[in-house]
């Protein structure tokens, strides 16, 4: 009995590490990712934008990959294409605290960039 | 000589099996790297300020408080700010009395109404302008100046005598402001034991300072007409027992808006950090 329960937790464990086809692309959208943030961090934002977007059609439930797109834009100045990054992470992870921190703060930024203005 | 390798038992077996199973959701659950990461989110101008080489900071409506020229004061803060933060060339010229040039362009009014009246038969006084006036305390007080800035062809004038500049003004309040109620704050207490808490104590405070409420006005010097107009909002606020001169609440509350005021003029870079995730 003891021996047939071992068997059925080793199969669950395998089958949870066993790559599926989403598990598949995730791998490969990971892939993307981790070269994005390579680039980033030495300053080659716009590579690291072409990555991520890969990183998001190979998966496009991968919240922390458009998390990253929308700090991206944020920094090239494309202020709106950073929003809608942002606002799809969160729809996809709305409990994501540094998701949150992160539009948080460029929606700072963003009513600094277009504050209220009065009608001429 | 070694000693002999236990053999697993079923027992052993199960034992690694569930810990591999949770180990691995502990790791998918919480294998999330970050790297915080500086960025620099540039700024576009909010005007098209291409077609003026020049800029003339004219003057504003101000009051509030007689302790500061507020007019005096934001037209040279604004200036020395633009010198050193914007392409543009700064006109030097006498910030403009525009709170008796509003009333003389009233009384010039009234008195071109007065004619046309006579012409026309009685006034009805439906048409009559709201009385400007003579001081600034409030902010109501500047609302009929307001229609100073629609004047295109006072501003058309002003622009031609300085060949064609953007024409900055509008109008400014500084006033003092005081605020009573309730405050938290953090209080530290020890008990028997000598032991420190920090604990959070609602108290009754009375607090006054300032607030600082100006109007920008950009104006295409080439046309007299209205480009552009923004409204901010400041105040700071102080214990009563501290005794903070004005125009250094002036200064701490401009200092507040100059970016944003600069921001429609010229691009800015604003820096911060982001975390990446993996």
């Amino acid at each position: 009995m003891l021996l047939r329960l071992t068997m059925v937790v080793a199969l669950l464990s395998s089958s949870l590490a066993t790559p599926t086809w989403a598990d598949g692309n995730r791998e490969a959208a990971k892939n993307e990712a981790q070269f994005g943030i390579d680039v980033a961090r030495r300053g080659l934002w716009r590579e690291a934008i072409y990555r991520w977007e890969r990183a998001v059609e190979l998966d496009p439930t991968y919240a922390a990959a458009l998390n990253n797109l929308g700090v991206a834009y944020e920094h090239e100045g494309e202020l709106e294409k950073a929003r809608g990054a942002y606002e799809k992470a969160l729809a996809i992870e709305p409990d994501n605290a540094q998701i949150r921190q992160n539009y948080d703060l460029f929606k700072e930024v963003n009513e600094r960039a277009a504050p209220k203005t009065d009608k001429p | 000589m070694n000693a002999p390798r236990p053999r697993p038992t079923s027992r052993n077996l199960l034992a690694l099996a569930v810990m591999s199973t949770l180990g691995g959701a502990l790791v998918a659950g919480c294998g999330v790297t970050t790297y915080e990461i500086p960025i620099e989110t540039p700024i576009r101008p909010k005007l098209d300020v291409t077609p003026f080489q020049r800029v003339l900071i004219a003057g504003f409506v101000a009051g509030g408080t007689d302790d500061v020229d507020t007019n005096q004061e934001t037209v040279r803060l604004l200036r020395s700010q633009l010198r050193s933060k914007s392409s543009l060339r700064i006109i030097d010229a006498d910030a403009l009395p525009l709170m008796s040039i509003a009333q003389d362009q009233q009384k010039g009014g009234a008195e071109s109404a007065v004619e046309q009246g006579s012409r026309d038969g009685p006034s009805t006084g439906i048409d009559k302008p709201m009385s400007l006036p003579g001081q600034i305390r409030e902010e109501k007080d500047l609302e009929p100046y307001e229609r100073l800035f629609a004047n295109t062809a006072y501003w058309k004038r002003i622009g031609e005598e300085y060949q064609n500049p953007l024409i900055v003004t509008g109008t400014v309040l500084f006033a003092p402001h005081s605020r009573a109620g309730f405050v938290s704050r953090d209080v530290e207490q020890y008990d028997s034991f000598g032991r420190r808490r920090v604990v959070p104590v609602r108290s009754y405070l009375e607090r006054k300072g300032f607030v600082l409420r100006p109007k920008f006005v950009f104006i295409d010097g080439r046309t007299g007409a209205t480009m552009h107009s923004e409204s901010y909002r400041e105040e700071v606020l102080y214990s009563v027992q501290q005794n903070t001169p004005a125009l250094s609440s002036y200064f701490e509350l401009m200092d507040r808006l100059v970016p944003n005021f600069l921001s429609a003029l010229s691009s800015q870079k604003v820096r911060g950090t982001r975390v990446l995730l993996m």
